[in-house]
């Protein structure tokens, strides 16, 4: 039996976080595997913290507001700790569909990699996001390709399938804030495999994004410094 | 001794000892301490010592003394300023680690209740 932590970060999403946690638990799953759903409160304003404690779910509820990294991170520190074999975030506004989770896991049994990233981008179905957006992410794959030599198609997807040994990594470091495109060189400089596939995802059914269009500037310069940065900083390490 | 001269001296001596308070109601921490105890006695001693600034601008080639003072005083603040950038880094990831611990002892407390 493999059993699988669905880690969801929940930021002021009272409205959209029951039908998740419920779409979770349904969802269809390969044969000898479990899925338990992590819901990581991250300090909401809003009934956040109630709903999920009357949810089929296990609820961390943090002190302090993390942001999206910490709030991630608490999750993955949650499944290590209680030796999971997997772990897969999803997002907590209701635009990873939860009926594509066994496409990742299907994905992982048979190309056995380390990181699955479900993406938007391999052929162009469901939704696609706006311009900018995607400007941003054709960067993020020519800076990654640049510095690890690698091609990830969708690298702002949150919706990613780790297994045990990257799950030993992001417990002692993830990113803080927008960790995404960051975690990738994580990832590669650790020496895991990354594979993506196909996924179809939906407008956010409530919520906000973590990234507004102001700071979308801010944004690229900030990730890219912190690409850099974690680059060099594994690079010197060995 | 001129008038200037008592007024700073006075004020650097009001200086030291609400720092020295500052320290005994464990409102500043020691090493925090030092910086400002030490910039308070610099400041004590150019008070009494009317020529030093001139001497020490001499003595590194500064042609206007008062320029002395504000390359080494913004220097030392950039310094000081970088030095306490790093202290939050440090606080921020070790708040960052305690509000994790914190999320999951609760859990775990709630299911045993």
């Amino acid at each position: 039996m493999k059993r699988i932590a669905a880690v969801v970060p929940a930021y002021n999403e009272e409205k959209a976080i029951a039908a998740v946690v419920e779409d979770i638990n349904s969802a269809a799953l390969p044969e000898d595997y479990a899925i338990d759903v992590i819901v990581v409160n991250d300090c909401s304003k809003d009934a956040t913290g109630e709903v999920i404690s009357k949810l089929k779910c296990i609820p961390l509820n943090l002190p302090i507001n993390l942001g999206i990294g910490g709030a991630v991170q608490t999750g993955f520190k949650y499944a290590f700790e209680n030796n999971y074999d997997f772990a897969i975030q999803i997002d907590g506004d209701g635009q990873h569909p939860a009926s594509e989770i066994q496409k990742l896991i299907e994905f992982q049994i048979q190309n056995t990699v380390d990181v699955v990233i479900g993406s938007r981008f391999i052929s162009k179905e469901g939704f696609q996001s706006s311009a900018i957006r995607r400007f941003g992410i054709n960067y993020f794959k020519w800076l990654n390709n640049l510095l690890v030599g690698i091609k990830v198609n969708d690298s702002t997807s949150g919706f990613r399938l780790i297994n045990r040994n990257v799950l030993e990594v992001v417990s002692d470091y993830y990113p803080d804030e927008y960790p995404e495109p960051e975690a990738i060189i994580l990832y590669s400089l650790n020496g895991f495999k990354i594979g993506e596939v196909q996924v179809q995802m939906k407008e956010r059914q409530g919520g906000v994004s973590s990234i507004g269009a102001f700071s979308s500037i801010y944004y690229m310069f900030k990730v890219s410094l912190a690409i850099i940065y974690t680059f060099i900083r594994i690079k010197f390490k060995k | 001794m001129a008038k200037i001269q008592i007024i700073a001296i006075a004020i650097s001596l009001l200086f030291l000892l609400y720092i020295i308070r500052l320290i005994i109601k464990g409102k500043l921490r020691e090493e925090y301490s030092i910086v400002w105890i030490v910039c308070t006695i610099v400041l004590i001693v150019f008070s009494f010592w009317r020529n030093g600034l001139e001497v020490m601008a001499n003595l590194l080639g500064v042609y206007e003394a008062p320029n002395l003072i504000f390359t080494g005083a913004i220097f030392a603040i950039l310094i000081y300023l970088l030095h306490l950038s790093v202290v939050i880094s440090k606080l921020q990831s070790q708040n960052k680690q305690l509000a994790q611990d914190i999320a999951m002892l609760k859990e775990k407390m709630e299911k045993k209740n």
